[in-house]
């Protein structure tokens, strides 16, 4: 296993500057994608939108770049959750439950009592996902079961209780008010909410995993948790915080998943971990800790949800969609890690020389 | 030497007792659970699970997992159904899976051993991209045409007996996994590398070469489960078991095996898969739903690992007082 390596010194490139114009020239996009991963995957999907394009113009009409984002959004927001849980070397497998257990549980309380106002159907939605959130981080942190068991029981257990409360039923879109299907549907100057919401919480998240020190902090205990907790990070107390921001979101996801779907029922977002955590490795995050952003992680969803587009638009055989996504999943990461390794490769000569 | 005690606070010796306790409640609340008939068709429906944990299991203990091996299965079923639909003779189409589920392992295992990518990406990957072959292969057709001594080996009993035929392959299989892991090099190698790559890698060990071959073991031990899925259901469909690999990986967990690797014994393994199936069926004969009986699995799962984590600290700190006046003596 390849551990990425740790932060590329800022200081040592100009000693390389001194030494040769052409190996600067060559090393400077390496560089540039080495230490800003999103770049790298923004090439890709700059290179997809192009392909795709010239074969079919209607590909990057505004309405299907659109469609594009919508598709993505909820799928965004449990991405950069799931980023924060895996930035601190731990993982989320029960997302999926979580978000299908809200929404089913939401579209439920509408279709009983219509009257309920949307903003308090959001925050209960939130505010379950975060419960959910707080029984993974407990069991992570005091329980000392690891996170990838951990969740593997809650994924069952949170898909068991959905389909405990819905014994079989289902909500369809007439049985709830037309507010809350707004909430997914609707526009604020002429930009759908659904993008507005996971905008929010990209911006938010990005802005508090670089600034605040609880966020650097995350990355401390992800790239050597020995060292955090000798330095005094309170290790414990934050990888729980992660695990129930990540709760949260999916609580958020899942109140939108029904508004965006109308019809939920107890098998709602099945298997969606996976996507999620496929959003998250594609965007550059590395799934043993320590680094990684939001944008990344988002950037991850939007490829995938690009080439899922293109392939419909391109009129390709849809039994080929999973096979290419899967592809794309693993030419992601082996992309990254020969990059890694000349990176790792070349500040070794870098450093050699400088002695 | 151990104490007796010790080896009663065995993970083994619990999931034997939890099993005996499933079987006395069982056989209690539901009266037909206790019965030949039953019993022998709830251990078929475990099998194609049964046997992709044989190969799981040797791939969790060197340190690595192998989500893709559901993924594996539908392959393995699909290209069955779509080389018997198309004329194949059946015995080469089996071969043509089974060397299919081969080299999927093969893939796996080279990305994770020659790249260093860590296996739970990579598998994720796989996971995608062999279900998307299955589907390319078969398209969202379904072949049930099948020569009659094939499906006979899906439904039916060793005759005279209770004991479908598929748990014959799977008894055989297990004990050659068994075999391999507990009583030869290999074995060794493999919990080596589990507990202690570096070293391993140090002490001699080839571990690129050992890890392949565990996922190439993963991979046809998956292609032989979708050989068994298709024949016990007369049914070859692209997404035939999907989802499973969750289902396996909570098995090989909740039979002791460590995440982390190193840890674990196949026996355990074999016990927390019959647990599994015994409650699944109980909890079926009491009209329990199958998602629901998950919430059992589940919870059944997390405390298996927070009893674990109990029982070595209690096995530790009474090793530690036996072997205090020597320290060179403490057990690993």
């Amino acid at each position: 296993m390849l551990a990425r390596p740790e932060v590329a010194p800022a200081a040592e490139p100009v000693e390389e500057v001194r030494l040769g114009r052409r190996r600067l020239r060559a090393g400077a996009l390496l560089d540039l994608v080495g230490r800003v991963r999103e770049a790298g995957i923004a090439l890709a999907l700059a290179l997809l939108v192009l392909v795709v394009a010239v074969q079919e113009p209607r590909f990057v009409e505004p309405d299907n770049l659109e469609e594009i984002l919508l598709s993505v959004s909820i799928l965004a927001i449990v991405a950069v959750g799931q980023t924060l849980v895996v930035l601190t070397r731990n993982v989320d497998l029960s997302v999926g439950s979580n978000v299908g257990l809200v929404a089913f549980v939401c579209a439920d309380t509408l279709k009983g009592s219509p009257g309920t106002s949307v903003a308090l159907i959001v925050l209960m939605g939130v505010l379950i996902g975060a419960g959910l959130g707080v029984v993974n981080g407990l069991l992570v942190t005091v329980g000392r079961v690891p996170a990838i068991v951990a969740t593997l029981g809650t994924l069952y257990i949170f898909r068991g209780l959905d389909f405990t409360i819905a014994e079989g039923q289902q909500v369809n879109a007439a049985d709830v008010p037309d507010a809350y299907l707004s909430l997914a549907t609707g526009h604020v100057l002429g930009i759908p909410t659904l993008i507005l919401f996971a905008a929010a919480v990209v911006v938010v998240a990005s802005f508090a995993l670089r600034r605040l020190r609880s966020g650097r902090e995350l990355y401390a205990i992800g790239s050597n948790p020995e060292a955090a907790r000798l330095v005094g990070v309170p290790s414990g107390r934050l990888v729980f915080a992660a695990f129930v921001l990540c709760g949260a979101l999916c609580g958020l996801a899942g109140v939108l998943w029904g508004a965006r779907f109308a019809t939920v029922d107890a098998r709602a977002a099945t298997g969606f971990e996976l996507a999620v955590v496929a959003a998250v490795v594609v965007g550059g995050v590395n799934i043993f800790g320590g680094s990684g952003t939001a944008i990344g992680a988002t950037l991850g969803a939007i490829l995938l949800g690009t080439i899922e587009n293109a392939l419909s638009i391109l009129k390709l055989n849809p039994f080929w969609l999973q096979a290419i996504q899967g592809a794309v999943i693993i030419a992601a990461v082996t992309l990254d890690a020969l990059i890694t390794r000349r990176l790792q490769r070349a500040l070794r000569r870098a450093r050699r020389r400088r002695t | 030497m151990k104490l007796r005690w010790s080896v009663l606070l065995q993970w083994e010796a619990l999931l034997v007792a939890l099993l005996v306790a499933t079987f006395v409640i069982g056989s209690s609340v539901a009266e037909a659970f206790l019965t030949g008939e039953n019993l022998s068709l709830a251990s078929a429906d475990l099998m194609e699970k049964a046997i992709m944990a044989l190969g799981l299991t040797l791939v969790i203990l060197a340190g690595e997992i192998d989500l893709s091996v559901a993924s594996v299965l539908g392959l393995s079923s699909a290209i069955v159904g779509a080389t018997v639909d198309a004329g194949v003779p059946l015995s080469l189409a089996i071969g043509i899976a089974l060397l299919a589920g081969a080299l999927a392992g093969l893939f796996n295992g080279l990305l994770v051993a020659k790249l260093g990518l860590p296996s739970l990406v990579v598998t994720l990957g796989t996971l995608a991209l062999y279900r998307g072959l299955a589907f390319v292969v078969l398209g969202d057709r379904a072949v049930s045409e099948f020569p009659q001594g094939f499906t006979d080996f899906g439904f039916n009993n060793v005759p005279g007996t209770l004991i479908p035929w598929p748990a014959i392959l799977f008894a055989i299989l297990a004990l050659a996994t068994f075999l391999v892991l507990h009583r030869s090099w290999i074995g060794r190698e493999v919990y080596a590398i589990g507990n202690n790559e570096e070293a391993a890698r140090f002490s001699g060990i080839d571990v690129d070469r050992v890890k392949v071959g565990l996922f190439v073991a993963s991979g046809t031990l998956a292609a032989v489960a979708g050989v068994v899925f298709t024949a016990r259901f007369a049914s070859a469909r692209p997404d035939n078991g999907l989802g499973f690999e969750l289902d396996v990986i909570s098995a090989v967990l909740l039979g002791g095996v460590s995440i982390f690797g190193g840890r674990g014994t196949l026996v355990g393994v074999v016990l927390a898969l019959f647990l599994i199936g015994a409650l699944r069926n109980v909890l079926a004969l009491e009209d329990v739903a199958a998602e629901k009986q998950s919430i059992a699995i589940g919870t059944l799962l997390i405390v298996s690992v927070i009893a674990t984590n109990a029982l070595r600290g209690v096995q530790e700190r009474a090793a530690r007082r036996r072997s205090a006046p020597s320290p060179a003596d403490q057990p690993t």
